[in-house]
């Protein structure tokens, strides 16, 4: 059984959790993910680590209330324990010897963002991070990100805050006026990652984006986070969760992500009426 | 004396019904059932069956004592050897090991030894398991990776010799492919919890939750002071074909398709939590243990034509005699000398499989005849679930993570045949993580080959060290 030590509500739905995982908060590198569950019945899910603390010994999650998981999940409290909790997964993102980087995060998304920009920054690189979200309600971590950033750029769907439209549109006028950049990194909703990758591709700007596919156990053993990546199979849980973005086959990604809405639908209709 | 050439039949859930159902197919000897087929043995000076079996139960004394009705007994000489009967009497291929050198067998048919083990092992089941045994221990702590049956086996016998065994699982529940794997209508998940309990009472803990290789490397273990480590991670990897469409909605691993309903219980969605597609009509690729249990579990969440796919003939299918002619019984199609060559989809999900049909040529590397592509016979079966059953290769968590450990080019541990000592110092090895997809017997013979070599090792004052791989 695994401690909340923390818990905090970041946006309408969106959750941070501290969880008390010494073994694995010593192991834990930016990228990598955990599998959770959270009580007997329950199913087992991925989610990226979002900041560890070896000293304290704890794991950050943040997620947000889609399924009837994460909303269970998000039913527990300091105090309370999850059932479950293994990890570290993946393999950690490659930031050595990065010096100019563009970050880019949407939504939940610039939760597992969050640890690589703190990462890039300690090891001295200069970081521009584009964040986004729906409006400014939703759009977490802004603080947190401003202690590391070289410059923050913000886009809201609807003009709450920053600019009105999407952090695609940024990442272009970043891009269109000459900045330079080692690499980017992209993390959030597949479609937002297909289309910051289209925008960096005809910059040939190196692009690495976090995959998070449906997956059982998270080690290599069920086959249900393959991916396909220039054209071969991988496995995102082993082989990533992160990869080449402008080798994945994103419309892919996006298709096996649905294979259970009918399901989904159908719990949420059984269990919360 | 007169010799009863046939077995003893044994109640089996009536096929029609069962299929709809989860509970075991066998129902499993009666005492009155066992005692009469006990009899039938003629208590060879020679026994052949024993050095049929892995890990050399004395069966024909286990037999006597069954025959006349000591059902303890029995179980005594049985646990002598074995720790785990109430599994082997049930998913040991026993048709290719014991039951095969039995000399009866060449009359009529040998002794029914694999349901007269189960049945000594679940008479005695209630008994044993309030017994607490306690042992003197001698200080030294042993690491096992995995709980499956070689981790289970290793174990057993080292916690029997006074060591100090703590067993790490990357699972939330222990037991390996005892229970991720083979489903429960061949296996009652309550007996493997029965079987761990007993381990439990032997002083052995059960860490569950821990990935070594990432949570804890083999060398933080040797560091923690663990004197020695085995491993019995088993293959849990799963094959594809790498024909198109394998990434289809629809499509699963057996690995996948099993775990999701024996480990997660999807089969009681949404109750449990976790969803599996449920097919009209499945194609399982495969034609070994595994795609039986996959094309069988799908009969029972509902479909209503299941279909086994494999390429050569029924005569070259890996699985038990015994799961075929159960599955059979229970409607599933058998569609042999025939190979997928594409999965055939429409918005995305699976809607068909593109075959073609084989025949058999020259036998190959395996010994079996190999199969060849009959032209211009392509058609599509209809199928709206298609389920890879074609094997599985050892999961490289470990291996890449612990340097000096020696590994075949297909992920193999090596390890020393008569020890389980792999390349690295302190290390062992066995089951499927070192001879890729195997049965769960000879997993268990490996652990307990490897448990005698520790203590060996450990017990003659720890001497240097000496890998032959």
């Amino acid at each position: 059984m695994f401690e909340i030590m923390d818990k905090k509500i970041l946006a309408p739905g969106i959750v941070l959790m501290k969880v008390k995982a010494p073994l694995i908060a010593k192991k834990a590198m930016p990228g990598q993910f955990i599998m959770l569950r959270v009580s007997e019945l329950g199913e087992r899910i991925p989610l990226t680590i979002a900041d560890y603390d070896r000293q304290e010994g704890s794991i950050s999650i943040i997620f947000q209330e889609v399924g009837y998981t994460t909303r269970d999940l998000g039913s527990l409290d300091i105090g309370d324990h999850i059932m479950d909790f293994a990890g570290p997964l993946g393999k950690a993102s490659e930031l050595d010897g990065l010096n100019r980087v563009l970050c880019v995060g949407g939504g939940v998304g610039i939760a597992p963002l969050y640890p690589q920009i703190k990462y890039l920054s300690d090891q001295g690189a200069y970081v521009d991070v584009v964040i986004g979200a729906r409006n400014k309600d939703y759009l977490i971590l802004q603080k947190e990100i401003e202690n590391y950033a070289s410059n923050i750029y913000i886009a809201t769907d609807d003009g709450s805050l920053g600019h009105k439209g999407f952090v695609t549109d940024i990442v272009k006028e970043l891009l269109d006026k000459g900045s330079q950049y080692d690499s980017a990194i992209a993390i959030g909703p597949l479609p937002m990652m297909k289309a910051v990758c289209q925008i960096t591709k005809e910059y040939n700007l190196p692009t690495t984006v976090s995959l998070n596919p449906i997956m059982v156990d998270g080690t290599g053993m069920c086959g249900g986070c393959r991916v396909t990546v220039g054209g071969k199979v991988y496995y995102a849980c082993v082989d990533g969760p992160e990869f080449d973005g402008h080798l994945v086959d994103f419309d892919e990604a996006i298709r096996r992500q649905q294979m259970y809405k009918k399901e989904e639908q159908i719990e949420h209709d059984c269990k919360l009426g | 004396m007169s010799m009863k050439l046939t077995r003893v039949p044994v109640q089996e859930q009536d096929p029609q019904v069962r299929k709809h159902n989860f509970k075991e197919v066998s129902l499993g000897y009666t005492l009155e059932e066992a005692i009469q087929e006990a009899q039938r043995c003629i208590q060879c000076k020679k026994p052949r069956c024993v050095a049929g079996c892995p890990v050399n139960v004395y069966i024909p004394k286990f037999i006597a004592h069954v025959a006349e009705g000591n059902i303890e007994k029995a179980a005594e000489v049985i646990k002598e050897t074995n720790n785990l009967p109430a599994i082997c009497g049930r998913v040991c291929p026993q048709e290719e090991q014991c039951e095969a050198r039995c000399i009866l067998g060449i009359k009529g048919e040998p002794i029914a030894i694999g349901r007269l083990e189960r049945f000594v092992a679940d008479y005695t089941m209630d008994k044993q398991s309030s017994e607490s045994m306690d042992i003197e221990k001698n200080g030294m702590k042993i690491a096992i990776v995995g709980s499956g049956p070689a981790g289970l086996a290793a174990a057993a016998d080292l916690a029997k010799l006074g060591y100090e065994v703590d067993i790490f699982e990357a699972f939330h529940e222990p037991g390996g492919v005892l229970i991720y794997g083979i489903p429960e209508f061949r296996l009652p998940k309550k007996l493997v919890k029965q079987e761990i309990e007993g381990l439990k009472k032997l002083g052995v803990k059960i860490y569950t939750n821990i990935i070594i290789g990432k949570t804890i490397t083999i060398d933080e273990l040797l560091e923690r002071g663990y004197e020695a480590v085995f491993i019995g991670s088993g293959a849990g990897l799963p094959k594809f074909m790498n024909i198109p469409g394998e990434n289809l909605n629809g499509v699963y691993s057996a690995n996948e398709y099993l775990t999701r309903i024996n480990l997660m219980k999807a089969y009681d969605f949404p109750n449990s939590h976790t969803p599996i597609k449920k097919g009209k009509r499945v194609a399982v690729i495969g034609g070994g243990n595994v795609a039986m249990d996959a094309a069988r579990s799908a009969l029972r969440l509902g479909a209503e034509e299941v279909h086994i796919v494999y390429r050569r003939s029924e005569k070259e299918m890996p699985a038990r005699l015994e799961e075929v002619h159960h599955a059979k019984e229970e409607g599933i199609i058998f569609d042999v000398l025939t190979n997928p060559v594409e999965i055939i989809g429409e918005d995305g999900w699976v809607k068909g499989l593109k075959c073609v049909r084989m025949k058999l040529g020259e036998p190959d590397s395996s010994g079996r005849r190999r199969p060849i592509a009959i032209p211009n016979t392509e058609f599509i079966m209809d199928a709206d679930i298609v389920i890879i059953a074609i094997g599985t290769s050892p999961n490289p968590l470990i291996t890449s993570t612990t340097k000096g450990l020696k590994t075949h080019s297909w992920g193999g541990i090596i390890v020393d045949q008569e020890t389980g000592a792999t390349s690295k110092d302190k290390v062992y090895a066995g089951g499927d993580a070192v001879t890729g997809a195997a049965t769960v017997i000879l997993a268990m013979g490996a652990g307990k080959k490897a448990a005698k070599a520790i203590h060996e090792r450990l017990s003659s004052g720890a001497k240097k060290y000496a890998s032959k791989v």
